[in-house]
């Protein structure tokens, strides 16, 4: 515990007190703040109509990239279709893209990194070696292939996602089942006669998956951006289906003319990330026991 | 010293034999697709295309389509070793020519990504750990860079450097100033990533035992950073530039469509489009090689940079 001396020997103890409190205070506000806005997306994925009266396919060719406006809040885009509008209904196939792909992901990768951590040697290693050959493409463009060789669209794109997100998944939950495996608790559940099956449901599975919760959470705002970049590039949802990746690729060429259609949706998608990653580390922080 | 041969060469088999799966796993993919494999390289597996039977006979000796799946396989792999890609029939070209001429631009510009996000990372890591609201700041600005999407940074720069500064171009004119903005794109992703590694790693060294040794004997905080801590928090940051190397090259894709630049990660995206299956398969192959390469280069770089792994041969370093 060398660090709390050197901590000690730079600050007084009062002051590192009262910093603490309103570092506690700031993350829980932070906390808060990002738990609506991912409550506001999830609620734009549901009912889009809850949160505005506009039609978002609806175009006016009069008001084409006119800038914000009380009618318009976020302006419209290079037809004249409202761009909050769009935003608010492209939420849902983002978020459908998002969900889908982390549990694609999740679901796999435990199961494997199970086996992997489980099985006798042979079957692990070949689980092992399989995944370090998955691993081995960049995950954006195993996607691409996956969209290149088996056509476009939002159910492609949600799973070829999901398969390029899996080796991650397997490596961690073998990882946490090794250690989980040889803990102390697993023996003394072993010999107080527990069978197999028990300990493997009751013990090992839910304290070997718990670490993967925190991931999936992070990882469902990857799994969105990736999502909105496949569709920037068109592989992902066809137009007009309003979606926050293909809203910025069709705003690209009219950048000079109506920056509002380009910045809001990418707003939208660094808010929706931010909120992931930050309810992430908070529930990692949790799970670890601090905070 | 005979140990780190073999440890060398150890590694470059494993990497290798990751290789050959990659390799394996593409051509079996393309035979997941549920039609013709020749009208899947032919790209007529999405969409409704007219191909003459010339060229499907082409396609079919190329591929010894005729022969069993274990002959086509072998002789795939066969041509890989010798360096050849297969023909793009929608270009009339050889595979290998086409990527060989994209290649420069997208060297050029991961090349110059790489390199700032070296520079930005080590000097933000070096200035804020340990101090605690520079950390702060600094953990602010990576959680929203982190967070945003490569093509969306990407017009927030050009609107404000090209739109309304008018300091650098939008698009690729050829020259160095155009390199400025793409690689400012592809590298602050990167850094945000390599900056949070890099101030955790860092953080932790300073708390070190020959750290409070080091400043006993009068050494200023930015010194002992840079001398003694940097060093400890070497194997992390090493490994985030492997993993983040992956997020690069798709990250090129996005980049080079948004700025119009010539290059790879183009000639991938307007393969798919056209459905130019052989130049995709090649695109993917070369960048998944050279995504091993550089994890081969940054496991082996361990040993170089941290005495430990030398002596145990372990990443994992218990301080």
């Amino acid at each position: 515990m060398s660090g709390g001396v050197v901590a000690e020997a730079v600050a007084p103890r009062a002051t590192v007190v009262r910093w603490r409190g309103w570092v506690r205070l700031a993350a829980d506000i932070g906390t808060l703040l990002c738990a609506l806005v991912l409550i506001v997306f999830v609620l734009a994925a549901l009912w889009p109509q809850l949160l505005t009266g506009q039609d978002p396919l609806a175009a006016d060719r009069a008001l084409i990239l006119s800038p914000p406006s009380p009618v318009h809040p976020l302006g419209t885009d290079e037809i004249g279709r409202d761009v909050l509008a769009r935003i608010i209904y492209g939420a849902r196939s983002s978020l459908v893209l998002g969900f889908g792909a982390v549990l694609i992901s999740l679901v796999f990768g435990t199961v494997l990194g199970l086996v992997a951590g489980l099985s006798n040697r042979v079957i692990s290693t070949i689980t092992l070696r399989l995944t370090d050959i998955g691993a081995a493409f960049p995950e954006l463009v195993l996607a691409i292939l996956i969209l290149a060789l088996f056509g476009g669209g939002l159910a492609t794109a949600t799973i070829a996602i999901g398969i390029a997100g899996i080796p991650y998944y397997v490596r961690v939950v073998r990882g946490e089942t090794l250690r989980v495996r040889n803990s102390t608790y697993i023996e003394a559940s072993r010999s107080m006669g527990l069978s197999r099956p028990a300990v493997l449901g009751r013990h090992l599975l839910p304290n070997a998956v718990r670490p993967v919760v925190v991931i999936a959470t992070i990882g469902l705002g990857g799994a969105t951006l990736a999502g909105a970049a496949l569709s920037f590039l068109g592989l992902g949802s066809p137009p007009p289906t309003p979606e926050w990746g293909s809203m910025l690729s069709n705003a690209r060429n009219f950048l000079t003319l109506g920056w509002w259609a380009a910045v809001f949706p990418g707003l939208a998608i660094t808010l929706f990330v931010i909120s992931t990653t930050v309810l992430g580390r908070r529930l990692q922080a949790r799970l670890e026991g601090r905070g | 010293m005979s140990l780190a041969v073999w440890r060398v060469l150890r590694r470059l088999g494993v990497s290798l034999i990751t290789l050959l799966g990659a390799a394996t796993l593409t051509f079996f993919a393309l035979r997941l697709v549920p039609v013709d494999p020749a009208f899947a390289i032919l790209g007529a597996g999405q969409q409704q295309v007219d191909i003459s039977p010339e060229v499907l006979a082409v396609v079919r000796q190329e591929y010894h389509l005729d022969e069993p799946l274990i002959v086509q396989y072998l002789l795939y792999l066969g041509r890989l070793v010798r360096g050849d890609l297969g023909m793009s029939y929608v270009q009339e070209q050889p595979v290998g020519q086409l990527l060989a001429a994209q290649a420069g631009p997208t060297v050029a510009l991961a090349l110059a990504a790489t390199l700032l996000a070296i520079v930005i990372s080590l000097v933000g890591g070096v200035l804020t750990a340990g101090r605690r609201l520079p950390s702060w700041i600094s953990s602010g600005l990576e959680l929203v860079l982190a967070s945003t999407p490569v093509f969306w940074l990407g017009f927030i720069l050009m609107l404000v450097f090209a739109v309304w500064l008018r300091a650098l171009p939008i698009l690729d004119s050829g020259d160095l100033r155009s390199l400025v903005l793409p690689a400012l794109t592809l590298a602050l992703p990167a850094a945000a990533l390599l900056l949070q590694v890099l101030r955790q790693s860092l953080d932790d060294a300073l708390e070190q035992p020959f750290i409070l040794s080091a400043r006993a004997r009068g050494l200023g905080s930015l010194a002992v950073t840079v001398r003694h801590a940097l060093r400890h928090a070497a194997v992390p940051y090493l490994t985030m530039h492997g993993f983040s190397f992956g997020a690069l090259l798709g990250g090129a894709a996005i980049t080079e469509t948004l700025f119009s630049r010539p290059g790879l990660g183009r000639l991938l995206v307007t393969s798919v489009a056209s459905q130019d299956i052989p130049v995709v398969i090649g695109v993917v192959l070369v960048g998944t090689a050279v995504f091993i390469l550089v994890n081969t280069l940054v496991d082996l770089s361990y040993g170089l940079v941290d005495p430990r792994v030398r002596e145990t041969g372990r990443k994992e370093v218990v301080a």
